[in-house]
């Protein structure tokens, strides 16, 4: 609203704001101090909330206690893997829907939406199953294959959208100037699209690292990304919150990084371009 | 651009996504479709009969099936009020002009990258808890009883962990549609003699609602396969009190290993889902034309 | 070499015929302008010539060879389009080097034929920019910039200066003639501005339609326009058209008048209203209500008319353009 406001209004505004603001962040902020309080003071009634020995023991002894590292780099490995494999597979079929669409791209838009929708529950007894028998429970290489599938409706999707921005015209032009479709794609669609790509590995990335329904029913002890891992604190074991916000600070902190950078294509890649 | 040539390779290049999807859709669910006739089960060897709808009529007679319908209406229901509401409030109070509203606006957003595992054990571990959580010691401090959340009120505990999740989704997405309304339209209402209030509800719901079915319809998508949440908490319990419909099939597929019970309440799921995505399909399909 | 003829040129998109069967032949170094109101299939027959669309019948051949086959980068022409499709992430050196790198032309040679060509079109002094840091003017340069180091047989231009503002379109104008006066390469150029057309061209082609309504040089579809629609489309005021007596009196269906061959005077044939007079100095145009509807007058010099005034108006009768029922000339 370009409406002139008083300074009264704005500092009331700017109160309310950031209560609400910190209100809503406080949990996180909460298990980020408590990560660095001993066992003891985790627990302390009244809270302590900056009067701690503050302590950097937690991170060792959630590493200690668990292959902590590991499940760090399956998370990196799973959802990087999964989102340029998605790309890689993407970047064709949207360069196709975008630049010549045929009578059926609407279609064939709508129906790979459709797919996102298809809940994960319904198909999960076959794909234990399928698993089981290929040996691919318990691996990252399942994992990457089944987030990609996940994450493929909404990396195309985003692409389309950007895609649809580049105007044909500097194809066609480097059509004329003798490019074959595969220096097009390399040399004018994908630089000229840098942004956009970036934008969808950054929010794919994001999804894969958090999803948590198959990491949860397809990884056991050696692929588990983060999001399966945490689950492990899930059985209290004497005190354990400060390791508990230990290894929670450190499996949120690179996603929260990111995607503090992502607002807006989160908003372009979730609501599948229906709002910008 | 439209070359026989150039279509002939737009084919080509759309093909490998177009085949991987239709597999990764034909082939699970053909065979949840397969498994949800057959009586199945993991811990029993030998032949799998068919035996028609026998699954089906197990799953809507199955004593948890609909308390687990009942909640999963509830755990939607109940964090779409929360977030739509509570969005809409946020988004109205970010859009005022005023000091770091870059760095309100980040505050607000973070839960939404917390991964479902992690918001789920903090709250509970954290907060809920009756001995060492926050809110035991609040309620210690007005002299209250400190409240058990999760063993009695397990599912207005888990709506309150989820919607504090999608709670920044709502609001980042009406946010995103407030700030795209035109200013000059609402100057020019403001020169037509529409007070604040008129204006809010001639001008601006009208420019939101569109945004607020986007919400809606999209997070119910999520909200209908909510999983880990529950996992990590309550494990479905006390008793079915917090089983909602996908941790109903996952108890009968996963831990029970019933294969063709777990199919049909996939199926099931599956039915539901679609309902909904038929209205989000039509909305964003009609986006599509423009 | 440049020559172009089109045999039985026909496109369709989907059920709707854009471009009927046709035929037009085009000289080696002529510039040809293809002229029609929009939407008629301008951009359409250019681009099925460059070969980004496929024919839905006839042939196209470049000198004598058959063509329609062909892929665009082929045919060895180069195109000029409306929103000049330079390529944002590569600056204007890269631009206009992007075509003969595509070619696998030797660096050196690369490098040599890019500096001439901007210093043909006098862009040295931005040449390491993007073209996101250039003005309108700057940009078109570099697309003509990036088709003439090609050396094609042929340039294509969609409508180039259509961007451009008024000022600038008319030096852009000026210069891509001269242009074609230097390297006497075939040009075919899309407009809708009859007046680039007039100014440009040594050979117009009118499309209605998807239609060639005519195709001659400026002056001829000035003074000998086949039928009604090229006599209204070429001229600027537009040509008055009456039907009726007066029309009879030259044993035709409709007559025509151009506003320039219509002069003022105490007395004369027609008498009318001045309703707007539009005073530039150099000429005065009048539009004047008359029994036969609003005529346009076009005077030399300033005529000291003005809104409200009652004129007479005699026109040349030798200039008169008559037409058949079906608006052929007759
Ligand atoms: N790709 C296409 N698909 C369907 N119709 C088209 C396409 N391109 C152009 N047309 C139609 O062909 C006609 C001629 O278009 P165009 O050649 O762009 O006209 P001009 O350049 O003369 O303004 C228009 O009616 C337009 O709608
Ligand atoms: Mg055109």
């Amino acid at each position: 609203m370009a409406r002139a406001s008083t300074t009264q209004r704005k500092a009331v505004v700017t109160v309310c704001a950031w209560a609400v603001g910190l209100v809503i962040f406080f949990p996180i902020l909460w298990t980020i101090l408590t990560s660095f309080k001993s066992e003891v003071d985790a627990i302390a009634i009244p809270p302590k909330f900056l009067n701690f020995n503050w302590t950097l023991d937690n991170y060792h002894d959630v590493q200690e206690r668990s292959r902590y590292f590991l499940h760090f780099m399956n998370s990196v490995i799973i959802s990087l893997g999964s989102t340029i494999l998605a790309l890689i597979i993407a970047i064709p079929a949207a360069w196709s829907m975008a630049f010549v669409p045929g009578r059926r791209t609407k279609d064939i838009l709508m129906w790979m939406l459709s797919t996102k929708m298809l809940p994960a529950v319904g198909v999960l007894v076959p794909i234990y199953l399928i698993f089981r028998d290929f040996g691919l429970l318990d691996t990252r290489t399942g994992l990457i294959i089944v987030l990609t599938m996940m994450n493929l409706p909404i990396v195309v999707w985003m692409l389309y959208t950007y895609f649809k921005e580049i105007p044909g015209e500097i194809l066609e032009a480097a059509r004329m100037d003798g490019a074959t479709l595969s220096k097009e794609i390399i040399y004018i669609l994908t630089p000229m699209a840098v942004p956009g790509i970036a934008s969808t590995l950054l929010l794919n990335v994001i999804l894969s690292w958090n999803e948590a329904f198959w990491t949860l029913n397809l990884t056991a002890a050696n692929s588990a990304p983060l999001s399966a891992f945490i689950a492990s604190y899930s059985s209290p074991e004497g005190l354990f919150y400060a390791k508990l916000s230990a290894a929670s600070t450190m499996a949120i902190a690179p996603i929260l990084i990111l995607g503090w950078f992502s607002q807006k294509q989160l908003v372009r890649g979730l609501t599948f371009g229906a709002v910008k | 651009m439209a070359t026989q040539a150039s279509r002939a390779a737009g084919r080509l290049m759309i093909s490998p996504a177009v085949i991987l999807l239709l597999m990764w859709m034909i082939v699970p669910l053909g065979m949840t479709i397969y498994f949800s006739f057959l009586r199945y089960n993991l811990l029993i060897p030998g032949e799998n009969p068919f035996v028609g709808l026998e699954n089906y009529s197990y799953f809507f007679t199955d004593p948890n099936f609909w308390p687990s319908l009942v909640n999963t209406l509830f755990l939607v229901g109940g964090v779409l009020l929360i977030t739509t509401v509570g969005g809409v409030l946020l988004a109205l109070l970010l859009d005022q002009p005023m000091w770091g509203q870059g760095i309100v606006r980040i505050l607000v957003i973070a839960p939404f990258f917390v991964m479902p595992t992690v918001s789920a054990l903090v709250w509970k571990n954290m907060f809920m808890n009756p001995v060492n959580g926050v809110f035991a010691w609040i309620a210690n401090v007005f002299g209250l009883p400190a409240f058990d959340f999760l063993a009695h009120a397990p599912l207005l505990s888990i709506i309150l962990i989820v919607s504090w999740q999608w709670l920044p989704f709502a609001t980042l997405i009406l946010l995103t549609a407030l700030q795209s309304l035109d200013s000059e339209q609402l100057e020019a209402s403001e020169m037509d003699g529409a007070g604040p209030l008129a204006r809010f509800f001639y001008i601006m719901v009208p420019h939101l609602s569109r945004a607020a079915t986007v919400v809606i319809l999209i997070q119910t998508i999520f909200l209908l396969s909510v999983f880990a949440e529950i996992l990590v908490t309550t494990n479905g319990g006390p008793g079915n009190a917090s089983t909602n419909l996908t941790y109903l099939v996952y108890s009968q597929s996963l831990l029970q290993y019933d294969v063709g019970l777990g199919s049909a309440g996939g199926i099931v799921a599956v039915i539901l889902a679609n309902i909904v995505a038929i209205f989000l399909m039509r909305m964003i399909g009609k986006n599509l034309e423009t | 070499m440049g020559q172009i003829e089109l045999k039985g040129v026909a496109k369709r998109f989907g059920d709707a015929e854009v471009i009927p069967p046709l035929d037009l032949k085009i000289e080696d170094g002529e510039f040809v302008v293809f002229v029609g109101p929009s939407g008629c299939g301008k951009s359409t027959l250019l681009r099925l010539i460059a070969g980004l669309e496929d024919v839905s019948g006839g042939k196209i051949e470049i000198d004598g060879r058959d063509a329609t086959a062909e892929r665009p980068a082929q045919r060895g022409l180069a195109m000029v389009f409306q929103s000049y499709a330079l390529y944002p992430h590569m600056s204007v050196r890269k631009n206009i080097a992007f075509p003969l790198k595509m070619a696998k032309v030797p660096q050196a040679e690369i490098d040599a034929k890019v500096n001439n060509a901007a210093e043909i079109l006098n862009l040295a002094s931005y040449i390491d920019r993007r073209p996101g840091q250039l003005s309108g003017g700057q940009r078109q340069r570099v697309a003509i910039g990036r088709a003439i180091v090609r050396n094609p047989q042929a340039f294509l231009f969609d409508e180039p200066l259509s961007n451009l503002d008024a000022a600038l379109r008319v030096n852009m104008r000026l210069e891509i003639t001269e242009l074609h006066n230097t390297l006497k390469t075939t040009m075919i150029y899309v407009t809708h501005d009859q007046v680039e057309a007039m100014t440009m061209a040594d050979k117009i082609v009118v499309l209605q339609a998807g239609k060639i309504e005519q195709v001659g040089s400026p002056l001829d579809l000035y003074n000998h326009p086949k039928n009604r629609f090229v006599a209204g489309f070429i001229g600027s005021p537009k040509m008055n058209f009456m039907t009726g007596a007066e029309a009879a009196k030259h044993d035709a269906h409709e007559i025509g008048f151009r506003p320039e061959h219509i002069a003022v005077g105490e007395t004369g044939d027609w008498k009318g209203k001045v309703t707007v007079s539009e005073h530039l100095g150099s000429d005065t145009f009048l539009h004047v209500d008359t029994e036969f509807g609003i005529i346009n007058v076009r005077a030399n010099g300033n005529v000291d008319v003005h809104h409200g005034d009652t004129i007479w108006m005699t026109p040349d009768r030798s200039k008169v353009h008559r037409f058949d029922a079906a608006g052929n000339t007759l």
